[in-house]
C-alpha cells in the first residue's frame, strides 16, 4: 500500500487549487482522500499532482437559507450528521450522513468528494437525487449550478470540467407539517411509531439500504419522499442507488404512488413498478448479481416507504 | 495476606501497552542502516517464467539489489514441509522460496527488491519485466484431482499431495444395516485468517560472527529457529529469532515463511538489516489461508436416531505447496474427531490432500476440528429430521455418558473427562429451549421466518504428547518448558517456551505462579518469544499454551516449593516433615507467626549465606512438560437466527456459548476467548470466503471485499460454563482458544437451515450471503408462508438511514 511517487500542493484558496489544475497536468483535488489515496495506495489511480483543498475554510459549512440548505463541499459526513440546523431543515439528510460508513470515514469523507467520485452506488448519489439538489462548481470562467439530475455522467464520471472545483451542495428542506412526523423518521429500532398513515399531511422522507458486509459500502439504496395530504399521496419522488452507472429516479413508481391512498398494499405495488425504470444496464458483483439487485432493489424501496409514513413495524 | 488469584477475572496486564500504542511490533523496530525489500509477486494463477530482465529495477533510485529465484537457488534450501503424515504417500514437492521457472499461484514470490526506503523498492518492482507463459490454473480441490485437470506439480499426479485414511469399527457393515442414512456435501469455503498485524520479518547477519538474528512475527519462534537453519543452513545455535509484540495469528502465523528466508538472504548477502513487511493486499496472498475442503460425509443410524457409523470422502486444498504443519489438519486433526462428543461405534475418513493454483492453506483457528463438528453436527440434524425427532433429542440419545479418567472412542483417541450432556443441559435451560421453540413456531404462522441451531461439540487440543507427534509425522516434540526464577527481592521472572500473541497468557501465567507460591501476580513478569532468553518450546498453537506450557510452569513452581520447603526448614531448624505451606508462608506446624515468606526464602536462597549442606544457591527450576495426553475441552451452543424472505438477509439474533474447559485461570479472559472465537466462526459462516476466478485471481482481495465479522452485525454472546477437569495435566486444564470457532459456524449454520426448512431449503453454500438465501429460497419455490414480510427484516444490519 504504497503510493507511486506524486507532486503536491496545498491551495490556499479556491482560485488558486483552480489555477493549480489548469497548470498542472493530470492532477487531482484531494479532500478528505476516502476515495482517492486508497486508489493510489493500490496503484490504480496515479496523478502526477495533488492539489490539496483540505484546508480551505471556504468551503465549510452549512447554511439554511430560503428554503434550500448550502453544504459546502468539504463538510465531512459527521459534520452534516450532527448539523442541528440540518436534521431541523432536512432530516433525511442529516440521518442518510449519519449511515455514512463508520465514524472514521464520516470524520474524514466529505460531501463533495464523495459526489464528484461519482461511485453508483453512493448514498450521496441517490439522496441528492431524490431531493433534486444541485452541485456548485468553479472554475476559470467562473461558478455555476448543476442540476443532480445531470451532474452524474456514468460510473465514476461526473459533469465537472477537469479545471472546475465542486464548491458546494444546494439541497432544498423538507416541507412541513403540523405534527412534524416529517423530520421523526421511524427507523430507529424500537422506535414506536405510534400514528397511522392517516395522519400523514406534509413531505416525509425516507432512506433504505443494503450495505455491504466488508466495506460497509451501499450496495442498493432506496430513498423516497413522499408528499401526503389527509393519508393520500399527492406526490413522490423515488431513486435508487446501486443498480444502473448513476442514482436512478423511478417515475413509474413515482406515478404509480401519486393520488394513491398510503397503505402498505399501495406502496408494494407502487415499490414493484420499478422494474420498467431500470432498463437493462443493471450491475452486478460477486457479493449481488445484477439479477439479484433487481429483484430486490423494490424490497428496499418498499422499506424505505413503509418507513417513511410509519407503517413499518418492528 | 497474599490474594489468591488463580481463577479470579483481573484485567489483561498486556492491555495497556496495547491499546496505548506502547507495543513494539516487528515492523517498529528499527536498526542503524536499516534497508527495505518488497517482494515481487506472481500476478497469474499459474505460469511459465521464460525470462525476468531485473536491470531497469536495479538502475532505479534507491535501488541496492535485485534477486530472483536464480540467485537464491543453492543458497535458500526448499521450504520444508514439517508434518510428513506416515502411511499417506506425502509429497513433499519443492518448494523453492522464490519461484524457478514456473509460478503456481497468485502471490508466488518471483523477484525480491531491496532498496533505502519502501517507496523505492515498491517502485523498482515496477520495472521488473517478466515474460509469463500463463499456464491453465485449477481452484477447485475436487476439480483438481479430476482426469485433465491442470497439473501443478510433475511428482505429484492428479494433484495428489497425499492420501490418509483413518477408521475404527466397520463403516461397511454399519451403513449396510442403517435403517437411516443420511448424506451432504459440504463446502468449507477458503477463509483468509487477516490478523490485525500482518506478517513481517528483520533480518541481520553478522558475517564475523556466523550469526543471523530475525524478528519475526510469528506463533512459534524455536520452531522458526529449526526451520531456518534448515533453510539458510546456519547452525542453529547461530540463529536467534525473537517474536516481539504479535499482533494475532490465528494460525497464519505458525508457518516459517518462504519471505522470512529471502530476507534473511538479502540481510546475509548485503551485510545491512533488512525489513519486510507485507502490505494488507500482500497479506492476501501471501499469508496462509485456511478450510477449503470439498467433503462428501454420510451418517447411518438407526430408526430411533441412534447413530451407528460416520464416514467421509473430502478433497482438501492445500494450496500451491505444503506450508509448514499443513498435511495435519484434515488429517490428524480433523479425521480423528468423527466421533465428536458422541458414542459411534464406525468411523471412517477418507481424506485427500490436493494442490490447487492458490494460497497455501495451513491452520485456522480451529484447524480441522471445526470442519470436523460441521459435519457431525449437519449430519445429525438431518438425522433428526429423518427419523421425525428433535435434534436436541437426537444429540442426547448419542452422547458419551460422563466419565471422569479417560473415554476410548472408535478412532482410536482415548477423552479426557467429559459431561456433554451437562454442558447440553445448561444451555437447554439458560436459552429456555421448549420456549423458544413455542415461540418459532408462533412466529411461523406469522410469517417470522425464525431458526435455531443447537451444536454439542468435543474438540482435541492441548497439543500433545510428543511421543503421539512422532507416531503422526509431526516434524518435532510437543513437549514445553518453563523455567521460574526468583530474584533476592522476591520478584519472579518466568521464561517460557511457548509464545503468546494475544491470548492474555503473561496474565494468566502470573496467576499460576501466585496461586502455586502465594506470589502477588504483580510480583511476576513473564518472559516469551526469544529463543536467546528463552528455554526451548514448541510454540502457540493448537489451545496448547496454557495446558502444557501451563503445566511445564506449575510443575517449575512446585520444584521451587521443594526447595523452599527444605531451605526453610534448615533455616527454622525443623524437621522438613514438620514445614507447612499456606499462602506463600513457610512455617513450622503450629506456628505459622514465626515462618519464613517466600521472598524470605527467595532472599536467603540468593545471597547463599545459610544454605543446608549440599544445597545449590539460587531459587530456580526449570521443568521439561510433555503431557501424557490431549486435552478434550466441550460445550453446547445455541444460535436464534431471523431471516428476512424478501431479500435473504440474515441477523444473528442471539448466541449462547457453553464450554467446559475445566478449571478456568482467568474466567475474563476466557470469556474474551470463547467471544473472539464465536464471531470468527460466524464469519464463516456469514460473511468469508475466499473468492478466485477461473485464472486464479482472488476477487476477495481487500478488506471492501472480504468481509470480515463487525461488531454491530453479531449480537451479545451469552457465555457459560461449567468445570469438569482433565486428569492427564497438572492444573487440569483444557484448551479454549479454538472452541468458539469449532462450534459456532455449524451452530449459526443450522439455526439458518432450521429458519429455512419450512420453504423446503435444506443447505445452502456458505458465506450464507443475502443473496445466496433468496436464491435458495426462490429455488425452493418462492417464498410462500409469509404473509407479511414488510413487518420484519428491516432490522439489524440493514440500515435505514442512519447506522446503529
Amino acid at each position: 500500500m504504497y503510493t507511486p511517487d506524486f507532486h503536491y500542493h496545498k491551495a490556499g484558496s479556491v482560485a488558486e487549487a483552480i489555477e493549480m489544475l489548469g497548470h498542472h497536468e493530470d492532477s487531482r483535488l484531494l479532500a478528505g482522500g476516502h476515495s482517492l489515496l486508497p486508489l493510489m495506495r493500490l496503484r490504480l489511480a496515479r496523478p502526477a499532482t495533488l492539489i490539496d483543498i483540505g484546508g480551505l475554510d471556504e468551503l465549510r459549512g452549512i447554511r439554511v437559507h430560503d428554503g434550500h440548505i448550502h453544504i459546502g463541499a468539504l463538510t465531512t459526513h459527521g459534520e452534516i450528521a450532527r448539523s442541528h440546523d440540518v436534521q431541523h431543515a432536512n432530516p433525511l439528510v442529516a440521518e442518510v450522513a449519519g449511515g455514512i460508513g463508520d465514524p472514521q470515514v464520516r470524520n474524514r469523507g466529505t460531501i463533495g468528494g464523495n459526489l464528484a467520485h461519482a461511485d453508483p452506488a453512493s448514498d450521496w448519489g441517490t439522496i441528492i437525487t431524490v431531493m433534486e439538489g444541485s452541485v456548485e462548481v468553479q472554475g476559470p470562467s467562473g461558478s455555476r449550478s448543476i442540476d443532480i439530475a445531470d451532474f452524474f455522467q456514468g460510473a465514476f464520471s461526473t459533469a465537472v470540467a477537469d479545471d472546475e472545483i465542486v464548491t458546494g451542495i444546494r439541497v432544498p428542506t423538507l416541507v412541513r407539517q403540523g405534527h412534524g412526523h416529517g423530520h421523526d423518521h421511524g427507523h430507529d429500532h424500537g422506535h414506536d411509531h405510534g400514528h397511522g398513515a392517516e395522519s400523514i399531511s406534509g413531505e416525509v422522507g425516507e432512506y433504505a439500504k443494503m450495505s455491504h458486509p466488508a466495506s460497509f459500502y451501499p450496495v442498493i439504496g432506496g430513498a423516497v419522499v413522499i408528499n401526503a395530504e389527509g393519508g393520500r399521496c399527492v406526490s413522490a419522488r423515488v431513486a435508487v442507488g446501486g443498480l444502473v452507472p448513476t442514482p436512478r429516479r423511478a417515475p413509474s413508481v413515482e406515478a404509480a404512488l401519486a393520488g394513491q391512498e398510503l397503505t402498505a398494499g399501495n406502496l408494494e405495488a407502487a415499490a414493484n413498478q420499478l422494474a420498467s425504470d431500470l432498463g437493462d444496464e443493471i450491475i452486478g458483483d460477486i457479493f449481488a448479481s445484477a439479477d439479484y439487485r433487481r429483484a430486490i432493489a423494490p424490497v428496499e424501496v418498499k422499506h424505505a416507504m413503509l418507513h417513511a409514513i410509519g407503517l413499518a413495524h418492528h | 495476606m497474599t490474594t489468591r488469584l488463580f481463577g479470579s477475572g483481573i484485567r489483561r496486564r498486556e492491555d495497556p501497552r496495547l491499546i496505548t500504542g506502547q507495543a513494539s511490533y516487528t515492523d517498529d523496530i528499527k536498526l542503524a542502516g536499516l534497508v527495505h525489500a518488497a517482494i515481487l509477486r506472481s500476478p497469474h494463477g499459474h505460469a511459465r517464467i521464460n525470462s525476468i530482465d531485473t536491470s531497469a529495477a536495479a538502475a532505479a533510485p534507491g535501488v541496492i539489489a535485485v534477486y530472483t529465484g536464480a540467485d537464491t537457488e543453492g543458497v535458500l534450501n526448499p521450504m520444508p514441509c514439517a508434518w510428513v503424515i506416515p502411511d499417506s504417500d506425502v509429497k513433499a514437492v519443492a518448494y523453492p522460496p522464490i519461484a524457478r521457472d514456473v509460478v503456481r499461484y497468485v502471490g508466488d514470490a518471483v523477484a525480491v527488491v531491496v532498496a533505502e526506503d519502501r517507496y523505492q523498492a515498491e517502485d523498482a518492482l515496477e520495472l521488473i519485466t517478466v515474460d509469463y507463459e500463463p499456464l491453465p490454473t485449477v481452484i477447485n480441490p475436487e476439480a483438481a484431482m479430476q482426469e485433465g485437470a491442470p497439473q501443478l506439480h510433475e511428482d505429484a499426479p492428479s494433484n495428489q499431495a497425499f492420501h490418509w485414511v483413518a477408521a475404527g469399527g466397520d463403516t461397511d457393515d454399519a451403513f449396510a444395516n442403517a435403517d437411516v442414512v443420511v448424506r451432504d456435501t459440504i463446502i468449507q469455503q477458503k477463509l483468509i485468517p487477516n490478523p490485525m498485524e500482518p506478517r513481517s520479518a528483520i533480518a541481520t547477519y553478522v558475517p564475523a560472527m556466523g550469526e543471523l538474528t530475525i524478528w519475526n512475527t510469528t506463533q512459534n519462534p524455536h520452531i522458526a529457529r529449526f526451520v531456518t537453519c534448515l533453510v539458510t543452513g546456519i547452525p542453529e545455535h547461530k540463529i536467534r529469532v525473537i517474536a516481539p509484540e504479535v499482533g494475532g495469528g490465528f494460525g497464519a502465523k505458525i508457518a516459517v515463511y518462504a519471505w522470512d528466508m529471502v530476507t534473511a538472504f538479502c540481510a546475509m548477502k548485503l551485510g545491512r538489516p533488512v525489513k519486510w513487511t507485507e502490505t494488507r493486499s500482500e497479506n492476501f496472498v501471501s499469508t496462509t489461508h485456511g478450510r477449503d475442503h470439498v467433503e462428501y460425509v454420510e451418517m447411518a443410524a438407526n430408526s430411533d436416531g441412534r447413530v451407528t457409523g460416520v464416514r467421509s470422502v473430502v478433497y482438501a486444498g492445500m494450496g500451491a505447496y505444503l506450508s509448514t504443519a499443513a498435511p495435519g489438519i484434515p488429517t490428524i486433526l480433523h479425521g480423528l474427531m468423527y466421533s465428536g462428543p458422541y458414542d459411534i461405534a464406525n468411523i471412517k475418513a477418507d481424506i485427500y490432500g490436493v494442490f490447487t493454483n492458490s494460497t497455501p492453506v495451513e491452520a485456522y483457528r480451529g484447524a480441522g476440528r471445526p470442519e470436523a463438528t460441521f459435519l457431525l453436527e449437519r449430519l445429525m440434524d438431518l438425522v433428526a429430521a429423518e427419523v421425525g425427532k428433535d435434534p436436541v433429542e437426537v444429540r442426547r440419545m448419542n452422547l458419551i455418558p460422563k466419565f471422569e479418567n479417560g473415554h476410548d472412542v472408535a478412532i482410536g483417541l482415548t477423552y479426557d473427562s467429559g459431561d456433554y450432556e451437562g454442558v447440553l443441559n445448561v444451555a437447554l435451560e439458560h436459552v429456555n429451549y421448549d420456549q423458544l421453540r413455542h415461540d418459532q413456531a408462533h412466529g411461523r404462522e406469522h410469517g417470522r421466518l425464525t431458526g435455531i441451531g443447537v451444536s454439542c461439540y468435543c474438540e482435541i487440543c492441548g497439543l500433545g504428547p510428543s511421543q503421539v507427534a512422532g507416531a503422526v509425522g509431526f516434524g518435532g516434540g510437543l513437549w514445553e518448558s518453563a523455567t521460574v526464577r526468583f530474584y533476592a527481592t522476591g520478584k519472579v521472572n518466568v521464561f517460557i517456551g511457548t509464545s503468546p500473541h494475544g491470548q492474555g497468557e503473561e496474565t494468566t501465567f502470573a496467576q499460576i505462579m501466585s496461586e502455586e507460591l502465594g506470589v502477588p501476580v504483580d510480583d511476576v513478569e513473564v518472559i516469551h518469544g526469544d529463543t536467546d532468553t528463552t528455554p526451548m518450546g514448541w510454540g502457540t498453537y493448537g489451545s496448547r499454551t496454557t495446558v502444557v506450557g501451563g503445566g511445564a510452569l506449575a510443575l517449575s513452581a512446585r520444584k521451587i516449593k521443594d526447595k523452599a520447603i527444605t531451605l526453610a526448614a534448615h533455616l527454622l531448624e525443623a524437621a522438613e516433615a514438620d514445614i507447612e505451606y499456606e499462602d506463600g508462608n513457610f512455617f513450622v506446624r503450629g506456628a505459622p507467626d514465626n515462618g519464613k515468606t517466600i521472598q524470605e526464602i527467595a532472599l536467603m536462597a540468593n545471597v547463599a549465606w545459610n544454605m543446608p549442606e549440599g544445597m545449590e544457591p539460587g531459587l530456580e527450576a526449570t521443568t521439561f512438560y510433555d503431557p501424557p495426553n490431549f486435552s478434550y475441552p466441550f460445550g453446547a451452543h445455541v444460535a436464534v437466527v431471523n431471516v428476512d424472505p424478501d431479500n435473504g438477509h440474515i441477523v444473528l439474533e442471539r448466541y449462547v456459548a457453553v464450554d467446559d474447559c475445566g478449571p478456568q485461570i482467568n474466567p475474563m479472559i476466557v470469556e474474551g476467548q470463547v467471544h473472539g472465537g464465536v464471531v470468527q466462526g460466524a464469519g464463516q459462516a456469514l460473511w468469508e470466503g475466499a473468492v478466485y476466478d477461473d485464472n486464479g485471481q482472488l476477487l476477495t482481495g481487500s478488506m471492501l471485499d472480504y468481509a470480515l465479522p463487525r461488531a454491530h452485525l453479531v449480537p451479545d454472546i451469552e457465555t457459560l460454563s461449567t468445570v469438569t477437569p482433565s486428569p492427564h495435566n497438572p492444573l487440569g486444564v483444557k484448551g479454549i482458544g479454538e472452541t468458539g470457532t469449532i462450534a459456532s459456524t455449524v451452530t449459526i449454520y443450522n439455526a439458518v437451515i432450521d429458519a429455512l426448512r419450512p420453504l423446503g431449503v435444506t443447505r445452502l453454500e456458505m458465506p450464507l450471503t443475502p443473496e445466496r438465501v433468496w436464491r435458495a429460497i426462490q429455488e425452493a419455490g418462492g417464498h410462500h408462508g409469509h404473509g407479511h414480510s414488510h413487518s420484519h427484516g428491516h432490522d439489524h444490519g440493514h440500515d435505514h438511514g442512519h447506522g446503529h
